[in-house]
């Protein structure tokens, strides 16, 4: 009995605390989940500021929403974790979800693209003709999951006007969803079902890869000593220098990948093979770089796979590296957020490549693209291997 | 008094529940075992399938059984990015409650894997659910979230490019994660309430995909880490090293421990126990080479170890010798790792074929059942029912 006591006074608390938490208290709560960093720093507060959060009635709910904007990963898992506790309750009650302020906040384009995702997926909870509604104008959207839906959509509309013979209208949605396209499957659907109209498209382009890369080595990277060790690329980018080498004398040359864009795999497409364009190589290091023009300052994703290990610089700074080799090699394995400049930018990647003898682990290979935040892949007119052009 | 009374009975209450969930990878034991289980042994009617249920997404994660609900988690998402976690009610199957998160580490695994790989734990309060992208989620039973890490987010250089699948283990308010790779490799014990951690030790740097094992023995319970180099017995609540094996060991299947001997997939199968003379250093009871497990990891039941070697020969050996009993060849490929339920053997190939096998004398298939559908997970037996999950879908099997 007394337990039940204990719970209804919680209850009745609890419910009293939440009709009567201001703006201010919320706020405090949301703070405390914001300030969550890595290596559980803040946990404990931000647990307590959770399970009241939780609590919450659903007036909270685009509140919690937007607290996800200037969030870091970790804290955003923690807000959504509360968002969906209080949003299932709301489901459930009478009232149901508060479906137009939801739909505002999809519809507004100043939060971030995971906070307006989640919003639209209880949105679709609550109003099953949502996606009707706002999908076919998300093909250029911020988030990637909105625009996969509305590539979506595109292409089975696409592949239903092919059925019926309106050649002409299907190639033209086709065309209209590869605009959006940034996620491999669509972009491979998409484009092979263009090639089999007769139109060609050049995935190389399509997806930002760059395949033009100075490139010198190969350096000593026999038992893994490579990926630490400091060569002189990593302290001066001259390209007129000549150091010692693994094998002698080493210099700075340029080459190109002789890629087809018309492969239409983008495990395949844009690759650079430095073991078929140099000399395979092993426990060597080569260093590649190169070139990209920005036309303003602006944050970035650099998109890298590759089966060997690899350190990353622009403009001269780290930026991360990763000493794992032959663990396989898929499109886009790693991003790595940086910045780039308004004008010459310089990427300098350095590919290991161990001593295993398996035919598996030959490969010293990469593929390498400049997206913005939302996986789009980003074009430069002047973008050259040539790092000192004037 | 009546207080007293009402505790003992709650006690009794939570260890009775305790011992008829499944609370992890292989079970709350982590040995695969529940022989007191009934459920039906003639799986050829399709009566025996109690329900079943759609999945938002793909899983080699098994389910895990807490009281009257049943756990899994799955991924989804062109790049596997938005991780699951799903509660059903065991009876009837209707999903309770579902919670999804953003993965905050790499997610790129080999196409045969996913990224919720890894089996969630309990401690029969909360939920710990784990992904190949070495995020932890921290759920009470009725999914609200208590607490979060992203352990590559934290250490950026922990993760493997073929994808991770250690599943995690709790025990004494210690919530172990194998977070095992070629570079930044380690292991933790995270503090269930909060999430903090409470010990972190290197581990070899080389990828691992295999699951911590629980040691209890003459009162001492252990966590058993088997990796490359070999296996290392950690206390749960301090990280630090009781005792260690060092002449190597697989990386895909899991060790097992049964009264005080560990058998471990190395040099074939290695059956191992503290030393005598110096405990800190493990001494061999046996070895055999012909006893190499595939992909599942071997179970003791019955005085016998059973190993699923490659391709898809089950062989029963005595378990105090490693002297073979009956080799039984089934078809197909194994991942998943086989239970014991009243009595039998319940094995699952890829294709996903089920057999019963009745593990006396030489080894019979009793019954086979076709789910039609790729299943690469381990089942979770409770309650008179057994659990298993294909990428698609949950279902129950139990009596009519």
């Amino acid at each position: 009995m007394l337990r039940y006591f204990c719970l209804g006074a919680s209850l009745v608390f609890c419910l009293a605390w939440f009709d009567s938490a201001s703006a201010d208290e919320i706020d405090e709560l949301l703070e405390a989940v914001t300030a969550v960093e890595p290596r559980g720093e803040g946990n404990p507060a931000a647990a307590e500021a959770v399970r009241e959060l939780s609590q919450a009635d659903a007036s909270t709910l685009t509140r919690i929403l937007a607290a996800m904007d200037d969030a870091n990963p970790l804290a955003v898992n923690w807000l959504r974790g509360a968002f969906e506790s209080v949003a299932a309750r709301a489901q459930e009650s009478d009232d149901g979800l508060p479906a137009t302020e939801l739909e505002a906040f999809v519809l507004d384009l100043e939060h971030s693209g995971r906070a307006r995702r989640l919003a639209y997926e209880w949105l679709v909870k609550a109003d099953p003709s949502a996606p009707d509604r706002i999908i076919p104008n998300m093909l250029d959207d911020p988030s990637p999951e909105m625009r996969r839906d509305a590539v979506a959509r595109l292409i089975s509309a696409a592949e239903e006007l092919a059925d019926t013979g309106d050649a002409a209208e299907a190639k033209s949605t086709y065309e209209k969803a590869l605009t959006g396209a940034t996620d491999g499957d669509q972009v491979e659907q998409i484009a092979k079902s263009l090639d089999g109209m007769g139109t060609d498209v050049d995935l190389v382009n399509h997806f930002g890869f760059l395949t033009e890369w100075r490139l010198i080595g190969p350096f000593d990277n026999r038992d893994k000593i490579g990926f630490e060790a400091v060569y002189p690329p990593e302290q001066e980018l001259d390209f007129d220098a000549v150091y010692e080498g693994q094998l002698g004398e080493v210099r700075w040359e340029t080459y190109e990948a002789d890629c087809d864009g018309k492969v239409y795999d983008v495990g395949e497409v844009g690759k650079f093979d430095l073991a078929a364009l140099t000399e395979p190589h092993k426990g060597a290091v080569t260093y590649a770089a190169t070139e990209f023009v920005s036309d303003t300052d602006r944050p970035v994703e650099f998109r890298i796979a590759t089966p060997n290990a690899w350190k990353l610089w622009v403009n001269g700074e780290y930026l991360f590296g990763h000493e794992e080799y032959h663990r396989g090699m898929r499109f886009d394995q790693y991003s790595v957020r940086g910045e780039l400049k308004s004008g010459r930018n310089t990427i300098l990647l350095k590919v290991c490549q161990n001593e295993q003898t398996e035919s598996w682990a030959q490969d010293w290979v990469f593929q390498f693209r400049v997206c913005d935040l939302s996986g789009k892949g980003l074009t430069s007119g002047q973008r050259t291997a040539r790092a000192d052009a004037p | 008094m009546r207080l007293v009374a009402f505790c003992l009975t709650a006690l009794l209450v939570v260890s009775l529940t305790a011992d008829a969930d499944w609370r992890s990878f292989r079970g709350s034991a982590t040995n695969s075992l529940a022989p007191e289980e009934q459920i039906p042994l003639d799986w050829e009617s399709d009566d025996v399938v109690a329900w079943s249920a759609e999945l938002p997404g793909r899983g080699l994660s098994c389910p895990i059984v807490v009281g009257d609900k049943v756990v899994v988690t799955a991924s989804s998402g062109y790049r596997q990015g938005q991780l699951h976690v799903l509660c059903f009610a065991a009876v009837g199957g209707e999903l309770l409650w579902e919670r999804t998160f953003w993965a905050t580490g790499r997610t790129s695994s080999h196409p045969k894997t996913c990224v919720a790989a890894p089996t969630p734990s309990s401690d029969g309060e909360r939920i710990f659910a784990t992904y190949s992208s070495n995020d932890v989620a921290c759920l009470d039973l009725e999914g609200n979230l208590l607490w979060y890490r992203g352990l590559t987010y934290d250490y950026p250089n922990a993760s493997n490019s073929l994808g991770m699948s250690s599943s995690s283990v709790v025990v004494g308010g210690s919530l172990v994660v194998m977070v095992e790779n070629d570079i930044d490799s380690f292991t933790t014990g995270l503090d269930t309430r909060t999430g903090e951690e409470l010990w972190r030790i290197d581990r070899p740097q080389a990828a691992n995909w295999t699951s911590p094992a629980l040691w209890s023995h003459d009162g001492e319970d252990l966590v058993l880490l088997q990796s490359s180099a070999g296996v290392t017995a950690v206390d749960p609540v301090t990280g630090e090293t009781r005792w260690s094996y060092g002449d190597g060991a697989s990386t895909v299947p899991s060790l097992v421990a049964s009264d005080g001997v560990a058998y471990v997939p190395s040099n074939g199968l290695t059956a191992i126990r503290p030393g005598q003379n110096t405990p800190e250093v493990a001494e061999i009871v046996w070895q055999e080479g012909g006893l190499s497990p595939g992909t599942s990891s071997p179970l003791v039941f019955d005085d016998s170890v059973f190993v699923l070697s490659r391709p898809n020969v089950l062989i029963r050996a005595e378990a105090g010798t490693g002297e073979e009993q009956w080799k039984l060849r089934l078809s197909g490929n194994f991942s998943s790792t086989p239970v014991v339920a009243t009595g039998h053997l319940i094995c699952f190939n890829e294709e996903g074929t089920a057999f019963v096998v009745d593990p006396a004398e030489s080894g019979r298939i009793v019954s086979t059942r076709e789910f039609g559908e790729t299943i690469l997970a381990t089942p979770a037996v409770a309650d008179d029912a057994l659990y298993i999950r294909s990428d698609a879908h949950l279902w129950k099997i139990a009596a009519p």
